[in-house]
């Protein structure tokens, strides 16, 4: 890879959330590049999704840094992390069973005149950029003009995750895409995981299944109750010793190693 | 699945008559079965009308007649489908048009205010309630089912308030009276229907054309053509047969407007495409950024207004405004004809023509057993097992849709 000015994205520091008495999140870090997707592991509790919510914008942090493209902002709420150009992807409840293909890629965002809510929608022009983007990120379903219903779990995480590409996004989220979905539909939401990286997006991806994060992430950064452990090259961290993070049979590279992931802070957290 | 896994395109769509088929087709599987079984219904329904009543049910006044009484329950019925498409219900449709007919008459009879001026105080009547039942529905969380039996109940009250003690307020005001005592005859008629059917050919036409030139697959030729020809001879030979008696009433195309201009916003328009998302998946509609509340505060304000409207139409055929206007099986008939149209009750599917496909089955059968001298309790339970068999074919599609 051409090495341009290594800026990431999206970087948080020092970030904190609590939920009354409860510290969701302590002093955790977080970063993802352009062309990288980035896999965000921990058991339950980990504050994986509260890490992702606060992306989101749904969860405002209490304390750290935020920063795009190396300048800091804030997110205060969702609006301002889809004007970023943050996505996220939902894990439930993000497309309407019974609107076709098209109508979900634009629901909210409909092509159309001027005129407010009673303008006229171009639905020739929505469904050519449908067509155009789930060719682009080779989707496979039967029509765009078929109702989500009736496509299967895979093609329906594919269309969610194409909504969330469809406008000028740099950065997504996605929330356990392959959750409850079989192999092969697993398969073609990973394949369509490492398209976006290669379209320049950058990916995080929360996921339990560590088959599928070894198969998609560049880097994995885990948490655990709420603080940050580390991030590790995927390449390099073993299975087993990311299990070991996890659960905190092994410490990580935050218990005072150098934060950068390195092949070496990882091997020798397993020695310890 | 049809997808070859060959074909190097991904989207599995043919073009041409094969493709609009295979559309179809997976519409079906779907469990969208549409306006299929009401079609299949009504055709059934008249032939066995056709041989009973010995052909007296297709004589030209007895369809004049048929047309009137749909057009009042009919445009109830169009609102009906909107809130159903949201996924809720109004129960206070039949009572609203009653009391908003029996403001109108108020309006009219005892202020003597002018026609127009006293139809839209019914009309507004109309609009305000919903609007209030709509932000009570919203604001509370309350579900809708609640609000509106409150409504029916507490409407009821108002509507024998507003009649007073004489119990019926006797109409006169031409331009009330006017809505069904107005026939559009000969070449007028016809020119009506020319409009109808040159709408479906010509939106048709164009949406194809653009389609085209966009490089997208579109409604073969052959049948778009087959589809106006179908409609334009029913058209054609409905207005015909009226035309030999009265000719088509103005309530009737009031009622046609009503239904195609609404079908317009339901498909074309954001506002439709809003109704439609809070109505499938009220959480992902609202996370896409629409304005859930308002969607439903206008969708009941609709329905209101348009319940308002059909006791106009009412009142205007019966000459007159009673305590019991709008409460005599108004409200159960315009939800099952909605329902038999083939809308969902379980919200986000439907058509608004379903609303016209509905109240012509009801008012078919109706009418047929009043010819046949059936009277009301042999009309009541054949309306009932209509509606109960509509239901059981949505509920059917339903569960072969999720079994798949």
């Amino acid at each position: 890879m051409t090495v341009t000015a290594r800026v990431p994205l999206l970087a948080m520091e020092g970030i904190s959330k609590a939920f009354g008495a409860v510290q969701a999140l302590s002093d955790v870090r977080f970063d993802v590049f352009a062309n990288e997707v980035v896999a965000l592991v921990g058991d339950n509790g980990a504050g994986k999704s509260t890490l992702i919510k606060a992306i989101a914008g749904i969860y405002p942090v209490d304390a750290g840094t935020i920063r795009w493209e190396g300048r800091e902002v804030q997110i205060h709420g969702p609006q301002d992390s889809s004007g970023l150009g943050i996505a996220t992807v939902y894990q439930d409840l993000a497309l309407c069973d019974n609107l076709d293909v098209v109508a979900n890629l634009f629901l909210g965002r409909e092509t159309a005149g001027p005129g407010g809510p009673l303008s006229i929608m171009d639905e020739v022009a929505m469904e050519k950029r449908a067509i155009e983007t789930l060719r682009r990120l080779s989707v496979k379903i039967p029509s765009v003009r078929t109702p989500i219903a009736s496509l299967s779990g895979g093609q329906r995480q594919s269309v969610a995750v194409a909504r969330s590409v469809l406008w000028e996004n740099r950065v997504v989220l996605l929330d356990e895409p392959t959750a409850a979905l079989g192999v092969a539909q697993t398969r073609e939401v990973l394949d369509l995981v490492l398209r976006l990286k290669d379209e320049g997006h950058g990916v995080v991806i929360i996921s339990h299944n560590l088959e599928d994060v070894f198969k998609v992430a560049d880097r994995i950064t885990v948490l655990r109750l709420g603080r940050y452990v580390g991030t590790y090259d995927a390449r390099s961290v073993g299975r087993e010793q990311l299990v070991g993070y996890m659960t905190g049979a092994v410490s990580g590279e935050a218990a005072g190693l150098d934060p950068t992931a390195s092949a070496a802070s990882a091997s020798e957290g397993v020695r310890s | 699945m049809s997808t070859m896994p060959n074909d190097p395109r991904l989207i599995g769509e043919e073009p041409g008559v094969a493709g609009a088929l295979g559309a179809w087709r997976r519409r079906l599987s779907n469990g969208d079965i549409g306006q299929l079984p009401v079609v299949i219904g009504l055709v059934v329904i008249w032939g066995i009308l056709l041989i009973a009543s010995n052909g007296k049910f297709f004589l030209p006044i007895n369809l004049v007649n048929l047309t009137m009484q749909m057009a009042a329950i009919g445009t109830i019925a169009v609102g009906v489908v909107f809130v159903l498409l949201l996924g809720e219900i109004d129960l206070t449709v039949g009572v609203v048009s009653g009391l908003s007919a029996a403001v109108m008459a108020v309006l009219n009879v005892k202020f003597g205010l002018p026609g127009p001026v006293a139809v839209l105080g019914g009309l507004g009547v109309g609009l305000l309630i919903g609007l209030f039942q709509g932000n009570w529905i919203t604001r509370f969380g309350i579900p809708s089912f609640v609000v509106t039996l409150a409504g029916q109940i507490a409407w009821t009250g108002a509507l024998l308030f507003v009649i007073g003690a004489n119990g019926t307020i006797n109409l006169r005001d031409p331009f009330i009276v006017g809505f069904q005592g107005t026939f559009f005859t000969g070449i007028v008629a016809y020119l009506i229907a020319g409009l109808l059917v040159g709408y479906v050919g010509l939106t048709g036409w164009l949406n194809r054309r653009r389609r085209l030139a966009a490089g997208l697959n579109a409604e073969p030729a052959s049948l778009l053509l087959i589809r106006v020809a179908a409609i334009g001879l029913f058209v054609g030979i409905a207005v015909t047969v009226l035309n030999v008696d009265r000719g088509v009433p103005l309530s009737l195309v009031c009622f046609l407007v009503i239904v195609v201009v609404l079908d317009y916003v339901v498909r074309r328009t954001r506002f439709g495409r809003m109704v439609f998302a809070v109505g499938g998946n009220a959480e992902a509609a609202r996370r896409a950024g629409i304005p859930v509340n308002r969607v439903r505060i206008v969708v009941f304000a609709l329905a209101g207004t348009l319940a308002a409207f059909g006791g106009v139409l009412a009142a205007s055929r019966l000459l007159a405004v009673e305590q019991s206007t709008g409460t005599a099986g108004e409200l159960l008939n315009a939800i099952a004809a909605a329902v038999i149209g083939g809308t969902s009750l379980f919200g986000g599917r439907g058509t608004v023509w379903a609303a016209l496909l509905g109240i012509l089955v009801i008012q078919s059968i109706s009418n047929g057993m009043d010819l046949l001298s059936f009277g009301t309790a042999v009309k009541f339970m054949i309306t009932g097992a209509v509606l109960l068999t509509a239901v059981s074919i949505d509920a059917l599609a339903r569960r072969g849709r999720a079994a798949r």
